[in-house]
């Protein structure tokens, strides 16, 4: 039979506590961002018609500003998991 | 619309086509076990992985539905874009890591890693095997939608076709042949859309597009007697007066041929502008614009009739550069069209009649969710929960989430998915020039908006039309796969290994999601013919929110609330799955497609995720709270 312990084998990695702590932080700065692009929307539209920068509406600036955060946080996510790891896991 | 096959596009067709095959039949001889069938053994490079993830993303809903949302609705399109990317920050953040160290083929295996519960084995099997279905259905309806174009044949035709290769590269090779498809669909999607936006911007912006089959619609002089037009110019008739919501649509004959128009009474005297029109006669004939097929007359839409650029008006921009373009489409007035559905004379007929929309108003949210002026509670909660549904939902799509099982350790499931994020925002960028490009050159199918990429291309010629069209075409492959990969371990080893304990070999265990692969592939290919018509980008929406219900409070709360119990997680997904799937049921679209009137519809809004979200949620709590003593013996 095959159903065998769904859990695989993993070297322990003791910077997984710091990694979590830091992604849950990391997700709540994304989140509240993300969420204020939504409650704009909601419930002041007429903000995101605004002229914001290089004659370009609020809406046009504040979605590409989501896409490069996005980018911009991920690597430094993995950019400071990298670090803690090579220290705690030599 | 109207379709010629073009020799080239065939050729470069067969030839992806043949691509794919070939790297199917080729990991097949290298694919005999569990481990290599449902996770590529686990030892794709992260780097592969990352652009296999976006080309896993980068699906029919993104590069089809996301341009043709775009070029019909305008911002309210891109909002999908930065809803779907948004999502993978609770990938990176909150589930890449954990997800891999706890799982071994599918995201049951994670779940289920603390408890080896037999609930959440059945429900997370059942929940990953509805998911994937429901994205499925676009998938298999941007490939009916692809097929027509490019080679001419009826939207069914592209559906069995897509059906059948897919099903036969995921019943021959698995996870393995699915990540390099993935992978080089993925690359190829990306560098021919910056291609694309390139020759866009090169171009720039024209009042009277040059696209070969486009021609600028008329617009003649009306006479009124109250609200009444009595007489056109040009030399045409009226023959017929129809009002539909805000709309006076006007029905004209010249030469013994009939044509609809729309009345505009905003300018200092009364004018009719040539609209679209499909009529079905009460005798059973179908007329584009009047005529029949072979005659024709429907031609493609979509321009800009003002463009003001640096201060004046003008007919052409000239170059323009990422800025510019969106300034000067901004600064002036795009010919949307809207369209209507009337009776007259006993004939049935669609009229896609002419809406001016100034460009600031269609580069900023309101066309599709009514937000701002008009808006009632219920369009500002569909929007919110359509929000909700994507920032949520990708983390919790099991084609995503067994992608962490490819490759070797958690960090390189980490890297894997920022090479994703940066691929995958890169080109949600470009869908907003393509799809802006879509709706101001004169290429739009008003029948089909799922076509809006493939057409822009078109509009610089065959060579790019064909290459993006193979591109489209694999990109609905690549997913398809990963779709198929992911229903067959949900059936294999989650539900008959795993909840039945059918007593299989390693090899018994392949053969028997290669056999789930030919079953889910039939069903794919029946809802594809069944959903025609619908945005692919709208569909993904409810994939996302059935996904976000059923699975992301699981996870969430396996990971993080130390009270979750076996139970909470089996009836969280119980009750995410099902609340998801009635309200998407008793939805307006829905109510549409069943052919009842939307406004009947019990549900007043289409996006079911701000209600089974939390009710996801709270069920887990919930139940959990209550099995806690039962749990711990």
């Amino acid at each position: 039979m095959l159903h065998e312990p769904a859990a695989r084998e993993e070297a322990e990695d003791f910077a997984a506590e710091y990694k979590t702590k830091l992604g849950l932080r990391m997700f709540f700065v994304y989140a509240t961002v993300f969420a204020g692009f939504v409650a704009i929307n909601t419930f002041a539209p007429s903000i995101m018609g605004a002229i914001f920068l290089f004659g370009l509406n609020f809406a046009i600036f504040y979605g590409f500003f989501l896409i490069i955060l996005a980018v911009v946080l991920g690597v430094i996510y993995n950019n400071m998991c990298t670090a803690k790891e090579k220290e705690l896991n030599k | 619309m109207i379709y010629d096959p073009a020799p080239l596009a065939v050729i470069l067709f067969i030839s992806i086509v043949a691509l794919v095959l070939g790297i199917s039949i080729y990991f097949a001889r290298k694919t005999s076990s569990a481990k290599g069938y449902f996770a590529a053994g686990g030892t794709i490079p992260w780097t592969v992985n990352g652009v296999a993830f976006a080309g896993d993303y980068l699906s029919a809903a993104s590069f089809l539905g996301i341009c043709g949302l775009i070029a019909t609705v305008g911002y309210d399109g891109f909002l999908y874009s930065i809803g779907y990317l948004a999502g993978w920050m609770v990938a990176l953040f909150v589930v890449a890591e954990p997800l891999k160290r706890l799982g071994r083929y599918t995201f049951a295996d994670a779940l289920d890693a603390k408890f080896n519960s037999k609930g959440i084995q059945l429900m997370a099997g059942i929940s990953t095997l509805v998911v994937s279905i429901f994205y499925l259905i676009p998938q298999m309806v941007g490939a009916g939608a692809l097929v027509t174009p490019l080679l001419g044949l009826p939207h069914w035709a592209g559906v069995v076709i897509v059906g059948a290769i897919v099903t036969f590269i995921v019943a021959t090779a698995g996870m393995k042949s699915t990540t390099y498809v993935q992978f080089i669909k993925g690359t190829l999607l990306i560098i021919f859309s910056f291609i694309l936006v390139i020759v866009l911007l090169n171009k720039g912006l024209d009042t009277t597009p040059d696209y070969e089959r486009y021609r600028i619609p008329e617009v003649v002089k009306a006479e009124l007697s109250g609200e009444k037009v009595n007489a056109a110019g040009n030399g045409y008739l009226v023959k017929g007066q129809v009002t539909s919501g805000d709309y006076t649509l006007v029905v004209l004959e010249k030469a013994g041929l009939r044509s609809w128009w729309n009345l505009d009474t905003s300018g200092d005297s009364p004018v009719l502008m040539e609209a679209v029109s499909k009529t079905q006669t009460s005798g059973g004939e179908i007329l584009y614009n009047g005529a029949i097929k072979t005659e024709r007359k429907f031609h493609p839409v979509g321009r800009m009739s003002r463009i003001y650029l640096d201060g004046e008006n003008v007919e052409k921009t000239g170059k323009l550069n990422v800025i510019s373009y969106l300034r000067a489409i901004q600064n002036g007035q795009v010919i949307r069209y809207a369209k209507k559905h009337i009776v007259f004379e006993g004939d049935n007929v669609t009229v896609w009649a002419q809406n001016p929309t100034s460009g600031a108003e269609f580069l900023r949210p309101g066309l599709k969710y009514k937000l701002g002026e008009g808006a009632s509670i219920f369009s500002k909660l569909d929007f919110v929960s359509l929000m909700l549904a994507l920032f949520l939902g990708t983390a919790a799509l099991p084609h995503v989430l067994i992608r962490y099982y490819t490759v070797p350790s958690p960090r390189d499931a980490r890297r894997s998915t920022i090479v994703a994020i940066a691929a995958i925002g890169f080109f949600y960028i470009l869908t907003l020039y393509m799809g802006l490009g879509a709706a101001t050159s004169g290429v739009l199918d008003v029948e089909s908006s799922n076509m809006a990429a493939p057409l822009l291309a078109k509009s610089f010629g065959t060579f790019l039309f064909a290459i993006i069209s193979a591109i489209a075409f694999a990109t609905v492959l690549g997913t398809v796969s990963g779709l198929i990969v992911a229903s067959s371990g949900a059936v294999a080893h989650d539900l008959m290994d795993r909840f039945a304990e059918v007593k299989f070999t390693d090899k018994g265990k392949v053969k028997a999601a290669k056999f789930t692969a030919v079953i889910v592939g039939g069903v794919a290919i029946l809802l594809g013919i069944l959903f025609k018509g619908m945005n692919v980008s709208f569909l993904v929406g409810w994939a996302f929110a059935v996904a976000a219900s059923a699975n992301l409070p699981s996870i969430v709360m396996m990971l993080f609330w130390k009270k979750t119990t076996a139970q909470g997680i089996t009836y969280s997904i119980l009750v995410g799955a099902i609340s998801a799937l009635t309200l998407i049921l008793l939805s307006p679209s829905m109510f549409e497609r069943y052919g009842i009137d939307a406004a009947n519809a019990p549900i007043p809004f289409d996006n079911p995720g701000i209600i089974s979200i939390p009710l996801s949620f709270i069920t887990i709590i919930v139940v959990s709270l209550l099995t806690q003593k039962k749990s711990e013996t």
